[in-house]
């Protein structure tokens, strides 16, 4: 797989971080070099292997469905640059 | 035990062009949101209407480090659904991560379950009208964590975020394109709904946005579908358009024709149709492109890393399936056959599950078609007059079945039956205690209605001779003697009487 620079000004669109036109050729670059270095998996036989989902002998934990968290409003919003009567409040978005 | 009764598809509707006919071809998927206290992977509150911003965990304001651990009934509550829509339940099945940017998703991706879902393929039965019906194939049903809400409405120049919603389990039911017409789909959503609220895995409250609608849609030359079904190749059907988030069904009616007939106008004119998702205008009444969703289109799914698969064991899964109650085909299937019911009745009859059950309280050990009309066309009538729905109903099963009881044994009249009833209804009480209290019960002693036949004949001289020369006008007699006795008079009796006295 090979990424050119169009790919790679849509992959920094998708991820909403900017990237100057001049200094996407060597983003597509570095893209290319790491790509290439994971596809050196592709050369190891994993025929008749079962895929590992995880490093840990573990089963998904379940919890119970019991109300145990929320309730601090205030603490959700702390953080945010601009909350007002209990939201967040974001520049515009509507269709 | 009979699945389904018997029935035929019906025909797909068609769309006359311009230039020629079309037909429609409708593929769905459903978000119902799981009957949980608390949200798929954190322990906040699922209650609608809270304060914005306090059914939040951390986990669902992403918050760093922050892990997701889920919510085991919320995936017993998907197994269920997976069974009541006869569909193959994956023992083993994993979670995504579906990557987009949008103020009301703040871990920035929707955890759900694009390559391994938890249920499989299965079919919905969608009932047209009686011996008529369309099977629609379920391809797949999935978890996922539901987005925020975002209010645009309350400052000219902000949105307004709460993250209550975020989190909380949905159930993406994914449909084949097996939906034929406007009707069709709205008629599916419905049945979706009351096999979701028999189950009680979803309360299916479309008005609250726990049952949600995205609508595919697309339209092909009268054969297309045909050769589309033996095949199974989409190539056979047109390009489809996605009409999203619909929660009323008359909205999804009204923006499916009107989406058909912008893609019939657009093909008839040369054109072609671009798939792409469209959103509906309920004020102007037509569907227009959402162009911002597009270009997030590219949601780069990956396998959840914070999650393990999802392992569930055969023997859970068979005792869920133990534990259904009986669904709306079968109990349809059974008023008909054990009650005797039309079809049509039955179906009126288990639309609401609340409404099966109270039906059946008051038809056991009674006559099912009597207590079949008293439901439908008394105590229904009744309630909707007030509004009321059922379990607001001031009479209760088992006083509805003492006045069926009391007309089965013929102490009262059908005519006194609704006077007794609209009682009952006002002002409550045992109606069997009542008809005796108030003198309501039903004259059957011969002797009584003698006299009273007797009384009226004397007092009309001029009328018997004219009901001896025409027999007709006996009625005329009957209708004077059950006045006489508040109609509390057996009028076969009444009837019998009236005819031998006058000698007719």
């Amino acid at each position: 797989m090979s990424i050119d620079i169009e790919t790679a000004r849509k992959v920094a669109h998708l991820a909403r971080i900017r990237v100057e036109e001049d200094r996407l050729p060597a983003l597509a670059a570095e893209f290319n070099d790491i790509l290439g270095f994971i596809e050196q998996l592709n050369e190891v036989n994993v025929d008749d292997i079962e895929p590992m989902t995880s490093v840990t002998p573990m089963r998904l934990k379940r919890r119970e469905d019991v109300v145990t968290d929320g309730g601090y409003p205030e603490k959700v919003l702390s953080n945010a640059p601009d909350a007002r009567v209990g939201f967040f409040a974001v520049p515009k978005v509507v269709e | 035990m009979l699945d389904h009764l018997a029935f035929e598809s019906p025909k797909p509707a068609r769309i006359a062009g311009a230039k020629e006919d079309w037909e429609l071809v409708i593929g769905m998927e459903v978000h119902a949101q799981v009957s949980s206290n608390a949200k798929l992977f954190s322990g906040a509150s699922t209650r609608f209407g809270a304060e914005p911003n306090s059914n939040v965990a951390f986990v669902d304001a992403a918050m760093p480090g922050m892990l997701p651990v889920i919510n085991d009934y919320c995936v017993e509550q998907a197994v269920r659904t997976g069974l009541g829509l006869r569909a193959e339940i994956n023992l083993w099945s994993a979670f995504d991560r579906k990557n987009y940017f949008y103020p009301d998703l703040p871990q920035g991706y929707q955890i759900s379950q694009l390559y391994h879902p938890i249920v499989g393929e299965g079919e919905v039965i969608v009932d047209m009208g009686p011996g008529v019906a369309r099977r629609v194939r379920i391809e797949r049903i999935h978890l996922e964590q539901d987005a925020g809400k975002s209010i645009h409405d309350m400052d000219p120049a902000m949105s307004f975020v709460d993250l209550n919603r975020t989190g909380v389990a949905l159930m993406e039911i994914v449909s084949r394109p097996d939906i034929r017409g406007p009707e069709e789909a709205a008629a599916y959503v419905q049945k979706l709904r009351q096999i979701l609220r028999y189950l009680g895995t979803c309360d299916g409250n479309m008005q609250e946005g726990s049952l949600r609608a995205d609508v595919n849609v697309s339209v092909c030359r009268p054969g297309a579908y045909e050769r589309y079904m033996e095949t199974q190749d989409f190539s056979h059907l047109g390009t489809r358009c996605e009409i999203k988030n619909m929660n009323s069904l008359r909205f999804i009616q009204a923006a499916i024709d009107h989406e058909a007939r912008r893609q019939i106008a657009l093909l008839e004119d040369g054109g072609a149709v671009v798939q792409e998702t469209r959103l509906y205008d309920p004020d102007k009444g037509e569907t227009r492109s959402m162009r911002s969703k597009e270009e997030a289109h590219d949601y780069r799914y990956f396998p959840c890393p914070d999650l393990l698969p999802l392992e569930i064991e055969q023997d859970w899964v068979d005792a869920i399936k133990a534990g259904l109650p009986e669904l709306p085909d079968e109990k349809k299937a059974r008023f008909v056959k054990d009650f005797g019911l039309s079809e049509y009745d039955a179906g009126v009859l288990t639309a609401d599950v609340e409404a099966a059950h109270y039906f059946e309280r008051v038809a056991e050990g009674r006559d099912g078609k009597l207590a079949a009309n008293w439901v439908i066309n008394e105590l229904f009538g009744r309630l909707k007059k007030e509004g009321h729905d059922i379990t607001e109903s001031p009479v209760d099963p088992d006083q509805l079945g003492g006045i069926i009881a009391l007309i089965q044994n013929g102490e009262i009249s059908g005519k006194i039956a609704k006077d007794l009833f609209e009682i009952v209804f006002t002002e409550g009480g045992d109606p069997a205690v009542i008809v005796v209290e108030r003198g309501m019960k039903q004259v059957t002693d011969t002797g009584a209605i003698e006299a009273a036949v007797d009384e009226v004949i004397a007092a009309n001289p001029a009328q018997v001779e004219k009901a001896k020369a025409n027999p007709k006008l006996a009625g005329w007699f009957v209708g004077q003697v059950m006045k006489a006795t508040g109609g509390k008079a057996n009028p076969k009796a009444v009837n019998e009487i009236v005819a031998k006295k006058l000698g007719l």
